[in-house]
Order: C-alpha cells, then sequence, then structure tokens
C-alpha cells in the first residue's frame, strides 16, 4: 500500500484505487489527502466544492456506495476500492443534465451555485429510497446542507419537481 | 484546515489492530466524523492513524433475546434503520434521529461516538441509560468488558485506555412494560443538542410505574443519569405529578454557559425536556403495553 513517499517533504504516498463516476482511477497519494482535494486536485474533479472543510456546511457531498458522505471527513486512502458519484456523475447517461440538475433549473434553486453539488448529490440519493417526497419530507432531507443565497424555499421546490422529473423518465 | 502528516496503518484483524495500535501509539481511525474535523483544525495531530475501515466483520448488528449487540463498524445509519433493533429497543433508533444529520450518520459510527465521549453525544447517554457494556480489546491485556458506569470519565475522556480497541458495544433491550423516548432542543436541524434527554419508565400490570429514570446531555461532562422512580412510584401513569423529579434532575446537573446557551437556560432546557421525556416514556409504555 505504501509504495513510495515524497521526494520534497519525505511523507509517505500511498497507493489508492477508486471509481468514479464509473471510471477506475488510481492515484498516489499522502494519507492525510482528504478524498474532496484527492477529487480536486488529483483527478481535477473540481466540481465537488470545499466550504467549510469541518463537515458543516454538506458542499463537499459525494456518494460513497450510494450514500451521501462528506468527502471532507474522508482520507482518500481510507476510501481505497469504493466506488464514488460526484456532481459530475449526476448527468443522464447522453450527457444531457440529470433529473435533479434539471428541477434546478425548472425551480431556479441557485444562485452563487457554490453549495449546489452538495444538494445535487445529496437529493440525487435521496430520491432513490424516498421517490414521492411530501414538502416536509424534502425539507428535512436537504436538512444538512447549507446554502446562503436562496432561502431554500426553490430548493425544496425543486427536491418535490426532481422526484417528479424521475418519474416521468422512467415512465417513457 | 489540513491535518499534519502521520502514518498510516491498514489492518485486517482485530488483534493487528490492537498490535498496530499499541506499537504506534496512534490513534483509531473509525468513522473519521470526530477525529478528520479535530485533524483538520490541528487541534490533534496523531503521529499515527489505525484504520479500522478494512477490518471484515466489524459491521454486524446482532439483536438477540436479551440485547442489541453492534460493532465497532456499525454505522449510526445502519443501526438507526435496522428494523429488528427498533422493534426490540425503540429508543436507539429515537436517539439516532438527533445525531448529526443524514449523511454523517452514514459515515460515523456508534461506537466511536461512545469512545470519543462527547458530553453532547447522545448515544453515551444511551448506553448508560440502559446500561450497557462496551468490549475492548489490548493486544497486551486482552479482552475486557467495561460497564457504561464505569466507561464516561470526562469530557472526550473514557475508561478506554490509549491501547485498547473498542470492538463491540452492547445495548441491553429495555424490560417488558417499559417505555422510552428522546427529547432535545438544538439551534439547528442536526446540531449538537444544547440539552437532550433520554428516559425509561416502567409500569406493572396496574399500570403504575415500578421506576423511571432520565440520562441528560450537555449538562455536564459525562452523560448525567438521574434516578427518578422515588420521585413516582406507586402512582398509576395518569396520576403522576413529576415536580419532585425535576428537582432531582435540578439538583444532579452542572451546566455551563458557552456560546450556544447560558447555564441558566440549560437548567430551564433540562428540566422542561425532563418533564417532556417522562411524559412521553409514559406514554409510550401504555402504547406498547396496548399494542
Ligand atoms: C457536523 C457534525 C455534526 C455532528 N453532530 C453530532 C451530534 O449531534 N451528536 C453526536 O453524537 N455526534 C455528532 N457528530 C459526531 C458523529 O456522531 C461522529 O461520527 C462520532 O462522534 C464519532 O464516530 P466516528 O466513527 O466518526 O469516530 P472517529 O471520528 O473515527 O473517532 C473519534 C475518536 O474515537 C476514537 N475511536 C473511534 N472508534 C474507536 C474504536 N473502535 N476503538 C478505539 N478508539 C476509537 C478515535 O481514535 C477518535 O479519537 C457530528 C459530527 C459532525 C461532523
Ligand atoms: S466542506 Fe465538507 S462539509 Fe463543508
Ligand atoms: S446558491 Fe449560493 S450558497 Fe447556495
Amino acid at each position: 500500500m505504501t509504495t513510495a513517499s515524497d521526494p520534497a517533504s519525505a511523507e509517505a504516498l500511498h497507493d489508492v484505487t477508486l471509481t468514479v463516476n464509473g471510471v477506475f482511477q488510481q492515484l498516489r497519494v499522502p494519507a492525510r489527502r482528504l478524498l474532496s482535494d484527492a477529487l480536486r486536485h488529483d483527478l481535477r474533479l473540481t466540481g465537488t466544492h470545499v466550504g467549510c472543510e469541518h463537515g458543516v456546511c454538506g458542499a463537499c457531498t459525494v456518494l460513497i456506495e450510494g450514500r451521501p458522505t462528506r468527502s471532507c471527513l474522508v482520507f482518500a486512502v481510507s476510501a481505497d476500492g469504493a466506488s464514488i458519484t460526484t456532481v459530475e456523475g449526476c448527468l443522464e447517461p447522453d450527457g444531457t443534465l440529470g433529473d435533479v440538475q434539471q428541477a434546478f433549473q425548472d425551480c431556479h434553486a441557485l444562485q452563487c451555485g457554490f453549495c449546489t453539488p452538495g444538494f445535487i448529490t445529496t437529493i440525487t440519493a435521496y430520491l432513490e429510497d424516498h421517490p414521492n417526497p411530501t414538502e416536509d419530507e424534502a425539507r428535512e432531507a436537504i436538512g444538512g446542507n447549507l446554502c446562503r443565497c436562496t432561502g431554500y424555499q426553490n430548493i425544496v421546490a425543486a427536491v418535490v419537481r426532481a422526484a417528479e422529473i424521475r418519474r416521468e423518465r422512467t415512465a417513457t | 484546515m489540513k491535518p499534519a502528516p502521520f502514518a498510516y496503518h491498514r489492518p485486517s484483524t482485530v488483534a493487528e489492530a490492537a498490535q498496530l495500535l499499541a506499537a504506534t501509539q496512534g490513534k483509531i481511525l473509525a468513522g473519521g466524523q470526530s477525529l478528520i474535523p479535530i485533524m483538520s483544525m490541528r487541534l490533534a495531530s496523531p503521529a499515527a492513524l489505525v484504520d479500522l475501515n478494512h477490518v471484515p466483520g466489524l459491521a454486524a448488528i446482532d439483536v438477540t433475546s436479551t440485547a442489541v449487540h453492534i460493532g465497532a463498524l456499525t454505522r449510526h445509519a445502519a443501526l438507526e434503520a435496522n428494523d429488528a433493533a427498533y422493534l426490540a429497543n425503540p429508543l436507539l433508533r429515537r436517539a439516532l434521529r438527533h445525531v448529526a444529520h443524514a449523511t454523517i450518520r452514514n459515515r460515523g459510527t456508534t461506537v466511536g461516538s461512545i469512545v470519543h465521549a462527547d458530553p453532547a453525544a447522545e448515544m453515551p447517554a444511551v448506553l448508560r441509560l440502559l446500561g450497557g457494556i462496551v468490549e475492548a480489546v489490548s493486544s497486551e491485556r486482552g479482552h475486557r468488558s467495561i460497564d457504561s458506569a464505569d466507561f464516561f470519565v470526562g469530557p472526550l475522556e473514557s475508561a478506554l485506555q490509549p491501547d485498547e480497541v473498542a470492538v463491540a458495544a452492547t445495548f441491553p433491550h429495555p424490560p417488558g412494560g417499559s417505555g422510552s423516548s428522546w427529547a432535545e432542543i438544538s439551534r439547528r436541524h442536526g446540531d449538537y443538542g444544547l440539552v437532550g434527554v433520554g428516559s425509561l419508565v416502567v409500569l406493572d400490570e396496574g399500570r403504575r410505574i415500578t421506576s423511571a429514570s432520565v440520562c441528560l446531555i450537555s449538562v455536564g461532562g459525562t452523560p448525567v443519569l438521574v434516578d427518578v422512580t422515588d420521585a413516582s412510584s406507586g402512582t398509576t401513569y395518569d396520576a403522576v405529578d413529576w415536580t419532585a423529579a425535576l428537582e432531582l434532575v435540578d439538583a444532579a446537573i452542572d451546566p455551563e454557559s458557552d456560546i450556544h446557551a447560558t447555564a441558566a437556560y440549560r437548567r430551564q432546557l433540562a428540566r422542561v425536556l425532563t418533564g417532556r421525556a417522562l411524559a412521553q416514556a409514559t406514554a409510550d409504555a401504555i402504547a406498547r403495553v396496548a399494542a
């Protein structure tokens, strides 16, 4: 697992394999590399945003084995072998907007967009288990994500709308 | 906001983990939901981490006739979602719903939260209220069981020794005829509670209260367990007056002021929430007898 050391710092480096949005990836990182930084710096997947870096804001939320997880609270080396979905993986297979992304556009659920990747991943996973949420349930579902711009109303509406879009798309 | 360098170890058995822990004088990495923020803020810089996440067999949930047993890698979310555990002991799910957000619960472990021993954390109080046990392993001294009454020593301090791995925790089922509840107030959804109260009330066949206890968080250095049986017993459930119980709780707690709440406000919350928790647990006992 330890395979090399950084010539500048003598810090040990570890080989890590991840499946990110369906693509097999190999990285060589120090143990302290946060998964959020591994995604952004090593893999150049900058869709995942970093706000607070201590688990409070939710901007960095990705799906690990389908479950929403703070990527700033996981070491990349500890996620070795895991399957990860970032906001870049929340598209339709043909590259058009995913159901949750489409709903955010329809409902005007983002302004600056900094918080949006964390919302998209969280809601994408939530709808798997809750295909028809009420407005109250939608509010509960996004309780772990902070947004400084929108006032949340439109995000709640987008959760309900995304469920609708998902039902429409699976029906056709 | 980045952790300092550390040596990373990935054992594949508990024995190996215990050996590494002793040899490196490092720290166990479980869910990392408390440890990683602390390291990122450089409040701690352990020289080595021993990652439990790749040790097989530690995530089990066993519901036996007497207790719910969980392993060191049982995530909060898995225990919360487990229907057999809920049927046997509804307090587990009721309290877990107050532990952070669902996203944190997906990764954080219940045993990790018990070991971390934050005086504001819910699951240490639940373990204490139910008289649970933590199972620990060290490479030198082998296995031992630690009673919850001895486990919580101070804020963020448990009886676990630096070379011990907590491998499991046991939550005994509440007795027949009992009801439970968790009542809490926090500033925002998912935040640590300003005060939280778990309650267990046991009724006999005549619906008289035979035992009642509460365990409070955020009002002392450890979970504060208060037996309020004497303040209530003999009374039937619908005639009970909890005023004396509130006085017992008030005498037992020692809340502090911080940016979230003054000590006086916490005292007030402790009274109100204790009353609420006891009433809810009593109603729960009645509902369970009727069901
Ligand atoms: C934003 C946020 C909000 C939160 N809100 C709450 C809340 O409201 N209530 C609450 O209770 N918690 C809350 N938490 C904490 C969360 O519940 C943690 O998951 C939990 O406290 C620690 O569990 P962990 O598995 O993540 O442990 P880690 O972070 O991996 O470890 C915590 C400590 O325990 C030690 N440790 C862990 N497991 C073992 C073991 N098996 N043997 C020996 N030592 C071990 C570690 O070495 C470390 O010192 C919150 C966390 C965040 C980030
Ligand atoms: S950056 Fe991870 S929760 Fe804020
Ligand atoms: S859109 Fe700006 S923070 Fe949410």
